[in-house]
């Protein structure tokens, strides 16, 4: 999933202190599985919004709304109604939810409440760690399944490094070392003779190097054009 | 009570109570059969457990016009659904970091632990509370009261 982290609260009220009526929209999926922009987190986010500026005497108005997915055209219609009612809209879905809501809501101001901070999986309740850097060329089959793109700090694709110490990535001790968990994987799995095969230089165009990227299905979208006769 | 008058009387603050069924729900219902007395400042809302306590339950409390709010649950251990009630004091806490930050006193919101068969003692945490917020002063975030009809007066 996307894991985000709401930005800090006197961040959000700077933000917001030009306006009189705001709207806190909330996501329904991935910023909600890791409790910063779900349902539960907008209306904790609006009240406090709204205690703040009761507390300093300041006008301010704060709808909520959370939808499905602000990644998605038919959910963001859903919020037409209040987004038309207010002056600014506080997004804290990720970047992607928020740049749709200002592609769907041309003449609306949409600022960010959330820091999208990347794609990763919940290691515990309360602790969530990246996985994948999205570089666009899955190579997890000659890892052992361990992304060196993502848990090597430098991203080597023949590491280890020498700053791997126990273990540990020199970046900081309490991260561990990507190649060092790959060596150990690929030990387990009995496949070590993985290891001594170089892997040459890779083509990032696949990844943020290309430019924005895009996936299209023809036959989807073409599905999607259907209409009923 | 009109504006002009309250400008005159002792602040009496306005507390909100969160209790757990199982405990001080009963406790609080054991005071009352014993005849106890206590400040009338308080608005019990029972839960099943404290456990079913959400931040945004609090923050609405304080948004609504409470000077200060109680959460009553279990003694450590005897939780009913085990752990309800430590769940409900990690949330306290977190929640009154979230009271600092939009600049209400964090001593407002109070978490207490008492069994079902301390009736005195509910009587003696809700005068407690009334006496920590008395002092704190009314919210600052209090919303201002609409004027109360000719009906309702």
């Amino acid at each position: 999933m996307i894991v985000g982290e709401q930005k800090p609260f006197e961040q959000i009220v700077k933000l917001i202190e030009r306006y009189r009526r705001v709207l806190v929209a909330g996501c329904g999926t991935c910023v909600s599985v890791c409790f910063a922009g779900g349902e539960k987190e907008a209306g904790i986010l609006a009240s406090m919004l709204r205690l703040e500026a009761q507390k300093n005497g300041r006008p301010l108005e704060v709808l909520e709304q959370t939808v499905k997915r602000q990644c998605d055209m038919e959910f963001l219609e859903e919020m037409t109604t209040k987004v038309g009612q207010v002056d600014a809209v506080l997004s804290i879905a990720c970047g992607c939810g928020i740049q749709f809501m200002a592609e769907r809501f041309q003449d609306k101001i949409i600022l960010p409440g959330l820091n999208t901070k990347f794609i990763g999986v919940t290691l515990e309740q309360g602790e969530w760690a990246e996985r994948c850097a999205m570089c666009g060329d899955c190579i997890l089959d000659r890892t052992g399944g361990v992304c060196p793109v993502a848990r090597c700090a430098k991203r080597l694709h023949n590491g280890p490094c020498g700053g791997s110490s126990g273990g540990k990535c020199e970046v900081g001790k309490d991260r561990d070392c990507g190649w060092a968990l790959i060596v150990q994987r690929l030990q387990k799995l009995g496949e070590l003779e993985r290891y001594a095969e170089i892997i040459p230089p890779r083509n990032w165009t696949t990844s943020r190097d290309g430019g924005q990227r895009k996936v299209v299905r023809e036959d989807l979208k073409e599905q999607g054009r259907i209409e009923p006769r | 009570m009109t504006e002009s008058t309250s400008q005159h009387t002792p602040f009496e603050p306005r507390l909100v109570a969160f209790l757990c069924h199982y405990c001080a729900f009963a406790a609080a219902d054991m005071a009352g059969s014993m005849r106890l007395q206590y400040p009338p400042n308080v608005r019990n809302i029972r839960l099943p457990c404290t456990g079913k306590l959400d931040a945004g339950h609090i923050l609405r409390a304080f948004e609504e016009g409470a000077d200060g709010v109680m959460i009553a649950g279990c003694e450590e251990g005897s939780c009913h659904f085990l752990k309800g009630n430590l769940v409900a004091k990690s949330r306290v806490n977190w929640v009154k970091t979230l009271l600092a930050k939009v600049g209400l006193e964090p001593e407002r919101l109070h978490m207490y632990n008492l069994s079902s068969a301390m009736g005195p003692r509910w009587a003696a945490i809700v005068q407690e509370h009334v006496e920590r917020v008395r002092a704190l002063g009314p919210s600052p975030a209090r919303a201002p009261r609409p004027a109360k009809s000719e009906a309702t007066k």
